[in-house]
């Protein structure tokens, strides 16, 4: 297998250009028309899209487009050609032993919800254990209370430290109980804590547990080896890595992949079909039914391409930085509280934060009148939000294209909602 | 302009609800929340000779929503039961004057599906 594209020759640790990298995203260069500029700092949500991979759907669409796999002529000969390539370069970028061990999707939630629906409805029975964590985003919970819901198996919630990563020692003394199943987030939506899959997922096994893990918000932000982390499963989502809304990955394992049953039924995953019966493809083939997605999936490929040719560890490191600045940049505004670790080695380009007792929408309302985008909400973590005791908080976050200004940015337009809401004044 | 919301009337009443508070007894107590954001709103109301004697909110939320509850009590002051029912989200809206984007229309409207929920509940002869 081609070595993983992240330990590419990309030696040295020179910094991005993130100035000319967002000159490559067109939605981020339009005509302010009295406006500030864009600062968009919420890509946890999506991201946006470099000219490289619009440009791929745009030439997907005008120079051969055509249905896959089976047409004999030159249209459909390349858009096979292309998407199975997107496949390889999918599976490269993490490290899956073979591109057999990447099943298209249209992203992270189907993923999660294919790997319930097959492998979890064949190997999941009455009283079982899945032990999910309290960072989990509602993609990587609902679809196992749903499975929980028809076989009878329970379900436990990992618990976190104070400082919002996962608790190793509670997480230790629940494996004692030998569940069937760990779904865990590499990088949580909302506090951005990085969780040490490697380990999680070794001690999980060796309990003989099977390994989900949620990688949407970590494939696209650092380096990913499915080898290294050793896990069964793994999900992400391409709109959320510069690849357009509608393609995603699901990685398994072939000993897995081979032996469960097919997620959706009909054309395309079929070997022989009867009035009354049929038998199904081998590999990622029986878990694509139907027509895919298949100018998202090669956008997902030309994003991939771009983000090796950017470096995952440079990316990383842009990330870091601009954690710092903002980390350090944050606290002049008065009332502020971050939400997780200080260690930038456990976080990643994502910062939850509450200011005063103001309301996140408002927040995120008045920072749009200066054009600073943030997500504000219980970002799809509502057991997190219960723990924590608040019902929302303030999201920012980070990716290839942002820079201190935009930090500036922000910063400034959260000292103008402070002044809205008279902060420092006379309370109410 | 959001900026523009935030300024005049949903900061003042925001700061200095009207009607703020619990009323017991109550000719009736309705509560609702908006869950995608966790705005609470409860309105009580006493109801004599078919009006709106006395109406109280209290709950937690957004400015928008909070704000709202306050307007919407001040309104509904003194309307007949009848008036009431036939309050329309343009008629909150109005009253509160400046634009309301899509996505904080659930939190301005959040106190009326309130007060319509247990509108309906009072018998005209419940005097």
């Amino acid at each position: 297998m081609a070595q993983s594209a992240h330990t590419t020759t990309q030696h040295s640790f020179s910094p991005l250009d993130a100035s000319a990298i967002r000159a490559e995203f067109p939605i981020l260069n339009q005509p302010l028309e009295g406006r500030q500029r864009l600062a968009f700092l919420d890509s946890a949500a999506s991201s946006q899209k470099p000219t490289a991979v619009i440009q791929a759907l745009d030439d997907y669409y005008r120079k051969y487009n055509a249905n896959i796999h089976r047409g004999v002529y030159q249209l459909s000969e390349t858009a096979t050609s292309k998407y199975e390539e997107s496949r390889h370069l999918v599976a490269s970028f993490v490290n899956a032993a073979t591109p057999r061990e990447i099943v298209f999707v249209r992203n992270t939630t189907e993923a999660i919800n294919l790997v319930a629906k097959t492998w979890g409805r064949q190997n999941i029975t009455r009283g079982d254990l899945i032990l999910v964590s309290y960072l989990e985003h509602h993609s990587n919970l609902v679809p196992w209370h749903m499975l929980a819901e028809v076989t009878g198996a329970v379900i436990k919630g990992i618990p976190l430290t104070s400082d919002l990563q996962i608790d190793v020692e509670a997480f230790d003394l629940l494996l004692t109980e030998e569940p069937k199943l760990v779904a865990i987030t590499h990088v949580s939506n909302s506090i951005g804590t990085i969780n040490d899959v490697v380990s999680l997922t070794a001690k999980a096994q060796a309990a003989g547990a099977t390994v989900l893990v949620d990688a949407a918000q970590s494939v696209p932000h650092l380096p990913v080896d499915v080898q290294a982390i050793g896990c069964d499963f793994l999900a992400f989502s391409g709109h959320k890595m510069l690849a357009p809304m509608g393609s995603g990955a699901l990685y398994a394992r072939r000993k897995h992949l081979d032996a469960m049953p097919p997620f959706m039924g009909g054309g395309g995953m079929i070997k022989k079909v009867r009035i009354d019966s049929s038998t199904y493809q081998d590999g990622p083939a029986r878990h694509e039914a139907g027509t895919p997605s298949v100018g998202d999936a090669i956008g997902l490929g030309a994003a991939v391409e771009y983000l090796t040719a950017l470096g995952m560890d440079r990316i990383r490191e842009h990330e870091r930085e601009l954690m710092a600045y903002a980390m350090a940049k944050l606290p002049e505004v008065q009332g502020l509280v971050q939400l997780g670790s200080p260690d930038l080695a456990v976080r990643s380009g994502v910062i939850s934060f509450t200011l005063n007792d103001i309301h996140a929408h408002d927040i995120a309302a008045i920072l749009d009148s200066s054009n600073v985008a943030v997500r504000a909400g219980h970002h799809c973590n509502q057991p997190l939000m219960d723990l924590l005791g608040i019902t929302s908080t303030t999201r920012a976050s980070f990716y290839v294209y942002n820079t201190p200004e935009d930090v500036d940015q922000l910063v400034d337009a959260l000292h103008n909602v402070n002044r809205i809401f008279e902060v420092g004044a006379a309370s109410r | 302009m959001s900026d523009q919301l935030y300024r005049e009337i949903i900061l003042d009443h925001y700061k200095n609800p009207r009607n703020k508070g619990v009323l017991d007894p109550h000719d009736f107590s309705a509560e609702d929340v908006n869950p995608l954001c966790g705005d609470e709103i409860r309105i009580d109301l006493r109801v004599k000779d078919g009006k709106v004697d006395e109406v109280k909110f209290s709950g937690r939320g957004c400015a928008v929503s909070q704000a709202s509850a306050s307007i919407l009590t001040e309104m509904i002051e003194g309307m007949s039961v009848d008036e009431v029912k036939a309050l329309t989200k343009d008629d909150l809206l109005e009253e509160i004057g400046i634009p309301v984007s899509p996505a904080r229309l659930k939190c301005a409207l959040l106190s009326l599906k309130v007060l319509k929920s247990g509108i309906y509940g009072v018998q005209q002869d419940d005097l």
